[in-house]
């Protein structure tokens, strides 16, 4: 066994036992913790494939920020899962047989699974030889090159989803009062403020 | 090699920078205020655009590698899907102002979702068909929950969106067994890669998958769960919305693709469209007998239809194509008038959507209470109205192609169907007298519009204004 064998062993199990941990634990914020621990391994087996770039967008993106994003919604929310999941009991038995049907189906296609002739070569034509280009450049030539149509698509999804959220949150609430910086700015002492001499015993 | 793809794409790319202009013109300038400008142009720039491809000429041209194609069939519905989304708009603004729901945000999403439409109809490609699909899905989950300050519509907006993408899911499911079989994503490279003896069972289930979602797209059997609530929910302009564009646009995607990736293979997946078909006539017709709510109505009635226009898809043919366009065209011409009528149903200046609202509308409202008597005729196919010939055409179609016992099961379902559109002209003209209904009170617009789409149904019946010729076309192109 190489070291690469041995660190490969190592992040699956840990990537495994993560990932298991994420569903079973009871607290919410140890589960988002399980989760950056499984993005971890993950990345860890991205870097023994040679695909470094993903492994570090993996970390940035997910670890850095969406796992990180999850951990204040999650702390914020302050939702009870326990709760939550008290009614899944009552599933469990129609849920489990529907899985195990699909599961069945699954299993007789994969045991009839055999691709079309020229697939495996039909899926290499597509990707640059590896060899010869370096794999981020490779995914530049794929992303923003060949498949410049979709990646625009993807862009516009994501506009959709921001307008989305903005119109069915934002509100301009009319009761509340804003803090208008010019205003502030042009009052003075003089026009702010009136002194009045109060004699003791008596009102204004 | 890259401008002539962007030429090919050049009508959805000019809707997209139109969005994003009104987009950011809209937050920079009066926001809500200029809506209704917003609104009218995006309408007319649709209708542009539609004479843009209507006239731009035949031609099958492919851009980006397959991932985008350009044909007739795509050019056809693609008219369609802008010319109803521009009619949907311009009849929205009354309603939606008077409601105070005409925020400027919502004709940008229309035509955001308008863009994903035609991407969906142009699709060459797994990828580019699922990245049209959601942007359509996406932006319409937004619309329906728009008047968010309603439990309905809310809710409308979440069932959407959560079964939404349940069959997204599915549908991507699909896709990667279909990728993990044909080695590509791209439609010709797909149906290349099926053998001379038939299917492989891989490629069946990433088919049945497929077919599954796009089963849901168009609200058809069993699939059709989520339709009456959102019908029900969103408010009645996006319902009018829901029941034109995006069922176009679905409808082609499904042709599409089984014609596109899965031509060779017609009697599998035949079969399976052929029982979808045959629910959705079925429930269609004898779930709206109980409904009382005519949106509720509309959307059972769309199920139906949509059974109808499935079965010629069903067919596997040219005629069958052919048929399902023309039955999608005029379904929507319909559904554009039928809906130009709910949306005037007020009380008081409230909107009501009880059918028994319309107690003797005759009496008051004559050439409206017509108008509507011949759209619902024409809804329930009944000769000699447009609605009939749309079903003559996919019923010939399916018995062509062997599909006789369908033909026959669609003519029962349509007269079962019959009941609830009568029943609705049985209200108008024979209701009882003494209920006060709705006031009758109607926009020039929305008159025009009823009018029109009513005009069309009667007039019609002597040529289908061509339609029938460019359907033709159009199936031509896609079936070869």
């Amino acid at each position: 066994m190489t070291v690469a064998d041995l660190a490969f062993y190592f992040f699956a199990i840990v990537a495994v036992v993560a990932a298991l941990l994420v569903v079973v634990a009871r607290n919410p914020v140890h589960s988002v913790l399980w989760l950056i621990l499984t993005f971890l391994s993950a990345a860890g087996m991205f870097v023994l494939m040679g695909a470094e770039f993903v492994a570090m967008l993996l970390v940035i993106v997910y670890v850095g920020a969406v796992a990180v994003l999850f951990l204040f919604v999650v702390m914020m929310l302050d939702v009870d899962f326990a709760e939550l999941r008290a009614g899944m009991a009552k599933y469990v038995p129609i849920a489990g047989l529907i899985g195990v049907v699909i599961l069945m189906q699954l299993t007789m296609v994969f045991g009839s699974w055999h691709m079309a002739d020229g697939a495996e070569a039909a899926r290499a034509a597509v990707t640059p030889d590896a060899a010869e280009v370096h794999n981020t450049k490779a995914l530049g030539q794929l992303i923003y090159d060949q498949y410049i149509y979709l990646f625009q698509a993807a862009g516009l999804i994501l506009l959709v989803a921001m307008i989305g959220a903005i119109v069915l949150t934002l509100r301009h609430r009319t009761y509340v009062k804003r803090q208008d910086v010019l205003a502030q700015m042009y009052r003075d002492p003089a026009s702010a403020l009136e002194l009045k001499d109060i004699k003791p015993g008596q009102g204004l | 090699m890259i401008s002539a793809d962007i030429s090919t794409v050049l009508p959805e790319i000019l809707l997209a920078v139109y969005a994003m202009i009104a987009l950011v013109a809209g937050v920079y300038t009066g926001k809500d205020k200029v809506a209704p400008t917003i609104l009218f142009l995006t309408a007319a720039v649709m209708v542009v655009l539609a004479a843009m491809i209507g006239l731009s000429g035949g031609g099958t041209t492919s851009a980006f590698n397959g991932a985008f194609i350009d044909d007739g069939f795509a050019r056809f519905a693609k008219v369609t899907i802008l010319l109803a989304a521009a009619a949907v708009l311009v009849m929205s603004k009354d309603y939606m102002l008077r409601r105070d729901l005409l925020r400027f945000e919502y004709p940008v999403l229309v035509a955001l979702a308008s863009v994903g439409m035609m991407m969906m109809v142009s699709a060459g490609d797994l990828m580019s068909l699922y990245m049209g699909l959601e942007l359509q899905s996406l932006s319409l989950y937004v619309v329906a929950s728009l008047r968010r300050d309603s439990a309905k519509s809310t809710e409308a907006g979440l069932k959407y969106f959560v079964l939404g993408a349940l069959s997204s899911g599915m549908l991507l499911y699909g896709a990667s067994l279909t990728y993990g079989f044909a080695g590509t994503t791209v439609f010709s490279g797909i149906i290349s890669s099926v053998g001379e003896d038939g299917m492989s069972m891989g490629l069946l289930f990433g088919l049945i998958f497929l077919i599954t979602g796009f089963a849901f797209k168009v609200s058809a059997v069993p699939f059709h769960m989520w339709t009456p609530d959102v019908y029900e929910g969103s408010p009645t302009p996006v319902t009018a919305f829901f029941a034109t564009a995006p069922k176009m646009a679905a409808m082609g995607l499904f042709a599409r693709v089984m014609f596109d990736a899965f031509g060779t293979s017609t009697a599998e997946w035949g079969q399976v469209i052929a029982l979808l078909s045959l629910l959705s006539m079925f429930l269609g017709a004898v779930a709206a007998i109980g409904q009382t709510n005519i949106k509720r109505l509309m959307a059972y009635s769309s199920i139906a239809h949509m059974g109808y226009a499935l079965m010629g898809l069903a067919s596997g043919t040219e005629q069958g194509v052919e048929a399902m366009l023309l039955y999608m065209a005029i379904y929507v011409t319909m559904s554009v008038g039928t809906f130009a009528f709910i949306l005037s149903m007020e009380k008081d200046g409230q909107p009501v959507t009880d059918i028994a609202s319309l107690n003797m509308l005759s009496k008051s409202h004559l050439p409206k209470a017509l108008a509507l008597l011949v759209l619902m005729f024409s809804l329930a196919g009944v000769p000699p109205m447009v609605g009939f010939f749309g079903k003559l055409a996919v019923l010939q179609a399916a018995v062509e192609a062997g599909y006789g016992w369908l033909a026959l099961a669609g003519v029962v379902a349509s007269v079962i169907g019959a009941f609830y559109y009568l029943r609705i002209v049985y209200y108008m003209f024979f209701g009882d007298e003494d209920k006060a209904g709705i006031d009758g009170t109607m926009s020039p617009v929305l008159w025009v519009f009823l009018m029109g789409s009513a005009a069309i149904m009667v007039v019609g019946m002597v040529n289908l204004f061509g339609v029938d010729g460019l359907a033709a076309a159009a199936a031509q192109t896609l079936v070869n």
